[in-house]
This record gives structure tokens, sequence and C-alpha cells, in this order.
């Protein structure tokens, strides 16, 4: 393997950049087929990645460590495991695809796929980062394409999505830094791995903090609020979501893509990768705060998208419903950290899993919940990265050409745009969670692990689910079916062409093999959560 | 044949439908005869597989306890992992059998059926999809499997009622179809997950097949206080089957299913979707029984009751139908209530054998149905061909396609409209003119009717008397509602069946399109004979032993050829406990006589005496306002609008504005106000106290408040550097304080 592959991935984007700037702005072909062709290469090597991960072995691999801020303690700490691993591949995955979506784009062209490279290494060092400070500055950087891409490529009201959008993240960054800062304070070191050891782990033993206050509980308190807020921003968990409708809607088709492909995962990864494991008892304590308002992003969430008539405020609104249920999964794994369920444990959890395991007989605690809680939550961010990519994309399509997306103006465009009918259908049903494609796995997980924790929770959101179908065969009925509009009779539209077909098969195949052989990623996510959860 | 060989057979058995279904949508599209080779050809591989498998377990009634079962661990969870797989037992290998039979006769018949309609190639896709669909939930080991397949079947019969999607009627039965089974779906989830957290397996054979684990589930009580967890999840996952298999109240989607080809409508109520609700109910058949035995009998109650009130409100809407297919659709509703009562009763045999020879003669019914309308078509084409030269053009060019699609998107619609080819009221003596769909929908009739020993659902829907006779004089309550429901519902099918049978054929056409009806192409025809044979004779395969009518020993005649009680003996191994079957008693099998003449005399003396000529009232309108309210299905349609949906639809219209924007936002902008009127301080305190120096922090909150106000946010990369440079400033405070 190539040493230093993790550096290497990460700034590889970063060398496109480079090259798209030294490019001359007229020629937009270059530098569009150029990206597109310079984003395999991260693909490549985040595919020789998972191919090369152990799984026998397991944890964090591929690891780099350098000294990079001795005076704070902060070091350059590289390394994947079964939950970051999944979510590279992603990143690298859709970079290209939502490059090509962007060939209309022809403002700028050479600041655009500029901008698009920046934000692949910054979400990239995201994922792959084991130092708090290293984790913080690539979260931060990750904020300043995507603010530029709303507001320069945007739609009309690109400047207040934009700037609400940075805002937000900005405010919710702050307390995120200001934890940070209280974690490094408590255990001296912001180093992850060392975090999550018995010595290093932030609030026990000696790593405790009392600056302000004599009771170093409240820091740990303040500490843990600070990044579930940040983080619940981010997925974005109801009520603090409506940046995102916003946001998306405002966004340029490929921003959009990125935005609900891998923006809003940074959220789910850090309460997976930083809020449990940092604070398991705090984290446990509010699982069921976390439940509650999981449940009502789901069921608002989708009624909200029902409520829609804008075709992409719709998708977008369908996001908030389906990162509802991996905030679910997340509130699962988090309650099992919690005193008062594992006196649960023993009693009613106990009774519910008597038969969990592979012998029928031996008692077994519910130890299964939470595992399956998590890797449902990881497989389905992996699938709705899938399937909002997708729906963007195909939402982009229809703009391209009609230059609305108003859905009651639409209808009927099956008959003339039969490629895109079908491609609609596909991509539509993949975000339905329709079992033989992708997300169905994720939700069966999620509910399963909701159901033995969360019961009454998990049947409220069933109805969310429910809504789900309604506003995916809306936006199906008012976008193909029907009587074809007299607009659309005088100016036929023309069918996908090949690059947009370039752009959604792969996302439209994927869809198709995680939902026939789920196991191909959740054998390394199982790894993932089963080592931290476990 | 050896164990394994079947066992790869049984594996193979969904696929060629699967593969040719993606053959036709990637390569096939555009080429209808490749389609159609493609599309039968897997058909019938499937079908060749499914009886080798069918005719090698057949033989034994050893099946039930040693079924065929393979699996493989398809996703990990923890340090378990979730096994799929497929199985042949008794009740997939009757399956096996009917499924493919019917399944192929429609793609036959489809060929020529829709032949000419210009998306055929979408359509016949679509339909193997569908099939195979059907044939991967039948040899499902596993709920999560058979789930799988179920919504897949959900999908296709989405898309193929939605067939002629340009027709708003059409696209909206379709979404009322996928919402409505969805809402069952949702219940069904959570029996899913509920028996997957109580278990650690949804394999059948390691929960219903598995005396432990059901004694544990009867023995733990439920989440809902008073109920047994058997007997909760049983009632959530059998709401998947009040969706799938319309039962009261989610029956509303069924009859608007009409609204897709005939073909579909054949599949939908015959070979597929409504049968795989009865056929998981049967899967989970154990865990009521198991609830029962322990005294808790929630679960047998309430599909009793559900059943008995679909077959009786089934059969009394049908009565008030005027739509040929409808009367259909409303009878299928019906039919399976009988199922659904049965299985409340405990009558698992008499369930599984009705949903069987049901899946015959509705099959038969519905191509046939399809088999007129097209005949009419045809006559009111070729009328319409000759009679109206300003259209002469038109007449040969529309001929065959798109005759669903009646009324709409037609060039000609103003012509058509006026003319609806589905309304008995315009067909009539049809018996002279398609003489093979005469005798063979007749057959059908005759059996949905349950003409006594001659046809197949004479002995299924006895038998579900039988048992229900029986449970009533043993002190079941249960099964008294049961048997009077059923009684007076088979009287109004009898009678409903014997009106449709008189006004399609009998008498004079009171249409000129009637008058000019053809008989259709043998690719038509033929399945209709075949299945015609099978509504006659698939009943004899179950004939109780020692059973004996006016003195004819038809058990003894049945025991001649082996076969007696065949279907009970080999289907029974399904069951933890065996069924005890009843005493032959001739009570039940006179009421099955008496009600079959009885219904069909009613339907003679009012419609076969004297048939409808044209202009005349159909003699049951004679009911005034119960007439009109059956016509109206009862309003269900409406109730629904008004208490669920139109309340639903507002919130979700209104959602948004009134909290998103209307309550959050409105929040954060006054948050944001109150920040930038502190920004002006600064900017003021920057001004007037500190002047010419720059003051870092209010520098930030001045340039915050400055752009949001206007909303220009031209200078975010200053913003952006202050923000990073106060994130480090407090870094430093920090450090230091350390």
């Amino acid at each position: 393997m190539i040493p230093n592959i993790l550096s290497i991935l990460t700034f590889l984007p970063l060398l496109g950049m480079v090259l798209v700037l030294l490019t001359p702005d007229r020629a937009k072909s270059t530098i569009r087929w150029g990206s597109v062709l310079f984003s395999l290469l991260p693909l490549a090597l985040s595919i020789m990645l998972w191919a090369g991960y152990n799984t026998k072995q397991g944890g964090f691999q591929f690891v780099e460590k350098a000294v990079w801020f001795p005076q704070i303690n902060s070091t350059y700490h590289l390394g994947v495991d079964g939950i970051s691993l999944p979510l590279v591949v992603l990143t690298c995955f859709l970079t290209p695809l939502a490059m090509l979506m962007s060939f209309t784009v022809e403002k700028s062209v050479r600041a655009f796929f500029a901008l698009f490279f920046l934000l692949e290494t910054a979400t990239l060092g995201v994922f792959v980062s084991l130092d708090l400070i290293v984790f913080f500055l690539f979260y931060e950087l990750s904020l300043v394409p995507m603010y530029f891409l709303i507001s320069v490529w945007g739609g009309a009201n690109r400047k207040y999505a934009s700037f609400k959008f940075m805002l937000y993240t900005i405010a919710a960054s702050l307390g995120m830094l200001l934890s940070i800062q209280v974690v490094g304070l408590a255990s001296k070191s912001f180093d992850l791995t060392y975090l999550l050891s018995a010595a290093g782990r932030p609030f026990t033993g000696n790593n405790q903090v009392n600056i302000l206050f004599a009771d170093g509980g409240v820091w740990k308190t303040v500490a843990f609020w600070a990044f579930a807020i940040a983080f619940a921003l981010k997925v974005p968990i109801w009520p603090l979501h409506t940046w995102l409708p916003d946001a998306h809607t405002e966004a340029p088709t490929g921003g959009s893509m990125m935005l609900a492909g891998i923006l809003l995962k940074l959220g789910g990864y850090g309460f997976l990768r930083l809020v449990i494991p940092l604070f398991p008892e705090t984290a446990g304590q509010y699982a069921f705060v976390l439940a509650i308002f999981a449940m009502l992003s789901i069921v608002l969430g989708a009624f909200a998208a029902w409520g829609q008539n804008d075709f992409k405020k719709l998708v977008a609104y369908s996001s908030v419903n389906h990162m509802g249920w991996v905030a679910l999964g997340i509130a699962v794994t988090a309650s099992a950290f919690t005193p008062e369920v594992d006196a649960h444990a023993t009693s009613k959890l106990h009774a519910l899993a008597v038969f969990a395991g592979a012998d029928p007989h031996a008692p077994v605690k519910d130890t299964l919940s939470p595992i399956i809680g998590a890797g449902g939550a990881m497989l389905q961010m992996i699938t709705h990265g899938l399937s909002s990519a997708a729906m963007f994309a195909m939402v982009g399509i229809v703009y391209e050409r009609a230059h609305t997306r108003d859905l009651t103006k639409l209808g009927g465009l099956w008959n003339i745009m039969p490629r895109y009918g079908a491609a609609l259908i596909f991509c539509a049903m993949g975000s339905l969670g329709l079992p033989g494609l992708a997300g169905f796995v994720s939700e069966f997980l999620l509910i399963r692990s909701g159901w033995a924790v969360f019961t009454g929770l998990t049947a409220l959101s069933l109805i969310g689910l429910l809504v789900t179908g309604i506003y995916i065969l809306k936006s199906l009925q008012k976008v193909l079916h029907g009587p074809l509009g007299h607009e659309w009779a005088h100016h036929p539209l023309s069918d996908m062409n090949w690059t947009e077909v370039l752009a959604v098969a792969p996302l439209m195949i994927a869809m198709l093999i995680l939902g026939i052989a789920p196991a191909i990623v959740m054998n390394l996510i199982n790894l993932g959560v089963s080592k931290l959860f476990g | 044949m050896s164990k394994e060989l079947l066992l790869t057979l049984t594996w193979l058995v969904p696929f060629p439908p699967i593969i040719a279904f993606m053959l036709i949508a990637l390569f096939a599209n555009k080429h209808r005869s490749l389609t159609t080779a493609i599309a039968v050809g897997g058909m019938v591989l499937t079908t060749l597989f499914s009886f080798i498998i069918f005719f090698n377990v057949a033989g034994s009634y050893k099946l039930g306890a040693a079924p065929l079962r393979s699996q493989f661990a398809w996703i990990p969870t923890g340090s378990t992992t979730f096994n799929v797989g497929v199985a042949v037992d008794p009740l997939s290998a009757a399956f096996l059998f009917m499924v493919p039979l019917a399944a192929t006769l429609i793609f036959i018949y489809s060929t020529s059926y829709m032949g000419n309609d210009p998306r055929y190639t979408r359509f016949m896709g679509y339909l193997s999809l569908f099939a195979g669909s059907m044939m991967g939930l039948v040899v499902s080991d596993n709920l999560l499997s058979l789930f799988i397949f179920w919504e897949l079947m959900g999908f296709c019969s989405y898309s193929l009622i939605g067939f002629f999607y340009n027709k708003p009627s059409a696209y909206r039965a379709a979404v009322k179809a996928f919402m409505t089974t969805r809402i069952g779906d949702m219940l069904l989830v959570m029996g899913m997950v509920y028996l997957y957290s109580q278990t650690g397996t949804l394999n059948f054979f390691d929960t219903m097949r598995n005396e432990e684990v059901l004694h544990h589930l009867a023995a733990t009580p439920a989440v809902i206080p008073g109920m047994t967890a058997a007997s909760l999840i049983g009632l959530l996952i059998f709401g998947g089957t009040v969706g799938k298999s319309a039962q009261f109240p989610l029956h509303v989607w069924l009859p608007d299913a009409m609204e897709g080809p005939t073909p579909v409508s054949a599949m939908i109520h015959a070979a597929t979707m409504v049968s795989a609700g009865i056929f998981m109910a049967l899967r989970f058949f154990p865990l009521y029984e198991s609830a029962a035995h322990v005294g808790d009998t929630t679960a047998f109650t309430v599909i009793g009751w559900i059943g008995a009130t679909t077959a009786l409100l089934g059969a009394l809407i049908a009565v008030g139908q005027y739509d040929i297919k409808r009367v259909l659709a409303y009878s299928t509703i019906s039919q399976l209530g009988f199922m659904v009562a049965a299985i409340g009763i405990g009558g698992y045999i008499a369930a599984a054998f009705h949903l069987l020879t049901h899946a015959f003669f509705k099959a038969l019914l519905f191509l046939g149905s399809g088999s007129v309308i097209h005949g009419v078509e045809h006559g009111h084409h070729h009328l319409h061909a000759h009679g109206h030269d300003n259209h002469g053009g038109h007449g040969h060019d529309d001929h065959g396609h798109g005759h669903d699609d009646h009324g709409h998107g037609h060039d000609d619609a103003h012509a058509q409209a006026a003319f609806d080819p589905q309304d008995m009221r315009n067909m009539g003596g049809l018996w002279s003119r398609m003489p093979v769909t005469f005798v063979t929908f007749t057959i059908g009739g005759l059996a949905l009717m349950g003409a006594p020993f001659i046809t197949a659902g004479f002995w299924s829907k006895d038998e579900i008397l039988a048992h229900a006779y029986h449970g009533m004089t043993h002190g079941n309550p249960l099964a008294t509602v049961v048997f009077w429901t059923l009684c007076i519902a088979a009287v109004l099918t009898a009678f409903y069946t014997a009106r449709q049978i008189f006004m399609t054929f009998a008498g004079e056409p009171r249409t000129e399109a009637a008058a000019h009806a053809t008989e259709n192409p043998a690719a038509m025809t033929v399945p209709l004979i075949v299945l015609a044979f099978f509504a006659l004779t698939v009943g004899y395969m179950n004939i109780p032993s020692d059973f004996e009518f006016a003195y004819i020993r038809f058990g003894a005649i049945a025991k001649g050829f082996g076969i007696d009680h065949w279907f009970g003996h080999f289907i029974e191994g399904m069951l933890p406990v065996p069924e005890v079957l009843p005493k032959f008693d001739p009570t039940p099998v006179a009421f099955s006589v008496g009600i079959f003449l009885f219904g069909g005399l009613l339907g003679l003396i009012f419609y076969g005496l004297k048939p409808l000529k044209a202009g005349e009232t159909d003699p049951v309108e004679n009911l005034g306002g119960i007439f009109t309210a059956l016509n109206n299905r009862l309003y269900f349609d409406e109730l629904y609008r008004k208490l669920f949906i139109n309340p639903l639809q507002r919130f979700a219209d209104s959602y948004s504005g009134n909290v998103d924007k209307g309550f959050i936002d409105v929040f954060l902008h006054a948050a944001y106000t109150v920040l930038s009127d502190i920004a002006e301080v600064f900017k003021w305190f920057d001004k007037k106290v500190v002047t010419g120096t720059s003051d870092l922090v209010g520098n930030v909150f001045r340039r915050v408040g400055h752009e949001g106000r206007e909303l220009q946010t031209g200078q975010v990369q200053n913003y952006l550097l202050s923000a990073l440079i106060a994130a480090v400033v407090m870094m430093v405070f920090f450090l230091v304080f350390q």
C-alpha cells in the first residue's frame, strides 16, 4: 500500500484545485472534463483503501501521526475505521458525479470547480482526522466552499440562504470549539485515540476541568450539549433544520448533491465518532431527548415535504425526514450507556431479547440493539447520500429544461422524457425505501433497533414513513403523470443527455447493489460499530 | 430428484421473470416480439422449475415435517447475522403449482390483449417483475425477504394500475392502492421488528415451527397491557394482510385497481397481490393459535370479525355495481373475507384451500371479463369505423390499442366518452357472439356461486362453512357469527354472479357495440379454457374421505383415485399441532347447496327468465336508497377523505409556512435582530470610545449586523477571517488559563 495514503487522498483534490486555477477560464470544457477525470484519482485511492482495509483486524488503519502543534498537544493524526471509511468512499464517489451535474454552470467555471475540489479536501479531512483540532479545522473549512457555491451560483434567494447557512453553522461551530477546548483542558490532549483510552477519557479520574465551577460535571454537560447541538444542526434535527430547505433549494444542483450527500453526514458522523464515545453517560442520559426530536424530524419532515409545491424544496425536506432516522439510530446507541437502561437491560430488555443470539436458551443481554442502531444509522447515511444526491440531480435535470420547479406546472413529462421518467421512478423509489434498493435495509435496521428501546416513538415515526410514501408519489405524479402540459407540448423538453446519464446511473447502480447485497458495506460498518459500541 | 437439485431450482424460481424485466427495460424496450419472447420465456422457465419442485414433493405427506431449506448470511448484526433463504414446505409447494400456472396463462393472454398497445414492452416488463416478485415471496423462508418481494409487488401493482398514467383516474387509483396498502405495511413492519427483537430471527421455521419460541411469545406480555406478545405480533402482521388482501377497513383500493389493464386485474386478484396477504396470514397462523392456547383469543376474534364483515360488505356492494370488473373486484374482497374469517375460526386448511380454488376461478373471471370488454370494444370500433365516415381514418388505427384507456387520451375522445364498454348495461346477448368466453365465464361464475359438486368453488366454500358450523355447534360464539354472516354473503354471491352472467350474456344485445362484438383470438381464449378446466376440477383434491350427499359417496370415489383429502393431509404438516378434522356432517353441505339454489334462483327470476332489454331499468334499482348507497360503495371513500385525508393534507400544506417560517424562523430572525442591535452598540462604542482603534470582537458583531441587515454578504470572507481569529483568541485564552 502507498505510504501516507490518507494524506495523499485528502490533499490530492487541492492539487486538482491548483490545476483548475491554472487553466484559462475560457477553456470551459477542459476544466469540466479535466475536473471530473482528476476527481477519479481520489476515488481510485479510496477504493484502494476499502480493498486494503484489514477486516480481520478492524480498528483504525492507515494511521499517520506527525508532530503538528506540540504546545497544545495537538498532533496531525489520521486514520480510518469502519465508521469513517464508508463515508470517505461516499465522498470520493459523489464528487465526480456532482461535477458532471455541474456542466451546465456557465458563470466562472474555473472558480466553481476549484471550490468543488476544496470541498472534497475539507470533507475528506473531517472523516480521516483523529485529532480534535485538525477535525475542527477541516470541519470549518468545509463551510467556505459551500457558502460560495450557494451565494455565487445559487438561485434567486441565494443571499439569504447562504447567509443563514453560514451564520447558523458558524454559531454552532463556536460552541463546538468551546467543547473541544474543554475536552482538551480535561485530558490535556486532543488526540482521539488517547481520549477514548481508559487513561485519557475526559471527565473521568484526574481528567477534570474545574475552572469557574467547582463541579467538573457542569463543564461535562456544557461540552456535551455544545457538541450535540453543533452536530444536531448539521444532521439536521428538528427544530434546527430551517437552514436546510433554504440552502438546498438555492444551491446549484452539484452543490445540493454534495450538501445532502456529504455535508449532512458530518453531523451523524460527529455523533458516532465524538459525542457518544466522549460523553457516553451524558449521551445515554439524554438519549430519549434525542429520540423525541428524531421522531419529530421524521414525522414533521415528511409532512413538510408533502406540503411543498417546489420540487427541490420537497426533496430538501425529505432529507430532514430521512436524516431523522439516522438520529433515531444514534439515540438508540446512546441509550445503551444510561445507567437506567442498564438496569432495564437486566429486566425488561433482557426478557425482550431472550432469543437473540445463536443459542436460544442462553440468556442474552440486549447488546444487539445499540449495534444495530449505529450500524443502521451509518448505512442510512450512505444510502441517503446516494438517494438524495440522485434526487437532486433529477430535480436539476428537469429544472435545466423547464426553468421551473413548480410541481403544479410540470406534469405528463414521462410522455416526452421516457428515459428521465424511468430514472426518476427508480431514484424516487430508492428514496422511498423500496425493498430491493438500498434505503430499505437501513430503515429496517433502524426500526428494529428503535422498537426495542423506544417502542412508542418508533411507532410514531412510522407515521413519517407512511407520509414518505405520499410525498414521493406526489412528486412522481406531478412531474411524470397526467396529461402533458400545453407549455411542454409546444416547447418539447429533451430527454436526459449522456452526461446526465453518466452522473445518475452510478448512483442507481449503487442503490441497487446495496439493496441486494448490503453486506458489501455492512461488513465494514458492523466492524466499526461493534468495536465502538459493542 | 435429489434434495440439492430441488433446492437449487428453488433458488432459481424467482429469477427468470426478474431477469426478463431487466432485459426488457434495458435492451428490448423497442422490440415487441423480442419482448414477448423474453417475458413469456422467463415465465415458462419459472413454471417449469416450479412444477418440477411441486411434483417431486407433492407425493409425500412428510414434507411438512422435513421441508427443504437453504439460507445464507445477508446482513451482519453485531456478532450475529441476519440470514435469508428459500424453503419449500407444503404451503409454498401448493403455491408453486398455482401461481406460475395462472401467471403463465395471464402472460399468454396479455400478448394478445395488450399486443397493440404503444407501451406493450413496458407492460410486459412490469408484469414479469410482478410475477417474479410473487415467486420470490412464495419461496422465501423468512418474513424479511417475504416483505421485500411483498413491497416489490406493491410497486408493480402501483405501476400497472397507473399504467395509463395520462388518465387522472388511473394515477389516482395507483396512488390510492400504494398508500392504502402502505398503511397495512406499516403495521406489518411493526409486527416484524417486534418479532425480530423478541426472537432474534424472522425465519418461519425458527419461529412459527418452534414450540419453544411460540411458547415464549405466548407467555410474554405485550407492550399493550392485557395482550400476549404472540397475539399482538400476530395482529400487527395481520395488518399487512388487511392492506394487501383488501380487508375492511382498508378494502377501498382494490375496486379502483381495475383502472389497470384487465390482465393486471387478473394478476392482482388471483395469482399475486391479494393472495400474498392470505398466504402470509397463513404463515403466522401458529402465532394466533399459540396465543389462543393460553387464553388470549384477541387475535382470532379480530381476524374473524374483520373477515366476516368484509365478506358481507363486499357481497353487498357487488350487488349494486354495473361495471363488469367492479362486480368482480367486490366479489374478490368478499371471497378474501371468507378466507380471513376461516383463519379467524381456526380453519387453516379451509382457508388455504379456498385461496387456491379462488385463484383459478377469479383469474378465469377477470380474463373472461377482459375478453368481453375487448369484444364489445371491438364491436364499438367496428361500428365507429363504418358508422362515421368523417372519422373513418381512425377506426382501424385505434382498433385494439389503448382499449382500457377509454374516454381519455384518444384522438376521438369525445366519441368514446359516451360509451363505456365495461358497463354491463351496454352488453347483453353475447352468448352467441362470444361462445367460448360465454361458456368459460359461466363456469367461473358457477364456481364463484359454489355450484354443488361440479365446481371447485363449491368444495372449498363448503369446507369453510363446515368448519364454521362445527365451531358453532361446539360452543364457539365467533364461529356462530362467522357461519351466519358467510351464509348471507354466499347467497348474495350467488345472486350477483347470476345477475352478472345474465346481464352480460343473456337475451338480446342492448347496444350496437354488443351486437357487433366478436370472439377473440386463441391467445386469449385458450387460457380461458385451461383456467375453466381447473376451476372445475381443482376442488377434487380435497374431498373428505367420508363425504356423502344424496346417497352419492363422493369421498369413496375420491379414495378410489387416491386423492381423498389429499390437500388437507399435505398442508396440515404446516401446523405444529395437526388440525382435528371434524367428522363429516351433512347439515353444512345442505346449507351450501341451498345457498347456491336460493341465490341462483333469485338471479334467474330477476335476470334470467326475462333478460334486461335496452332502456329497461335494472330490477335492483327498485331498492331505492339502498341501491344508491350500494352503488356509491357505502360512501367509504368520501368518509375517509373527510376524516383522514383532508385534515392531514391541510396540515401538510400549512406546516412549513406556519411552523418553519412562521415560528422557528421568526424566533431566529428575532435573535438575529437582537444580535445586530448589540453590534450597533459596539459600533457606536467603536466609533465614539475606541476612536481610531479597531476592536476585534466589535468588528465581528458590527459586520454581522451590517451584512445581515442588508442581506449583503460580499464581505463574508472578512467576517470568516474575523471569526477564525476570534476562535484563535479564545483558544489562546484557554491555554493561558491552563
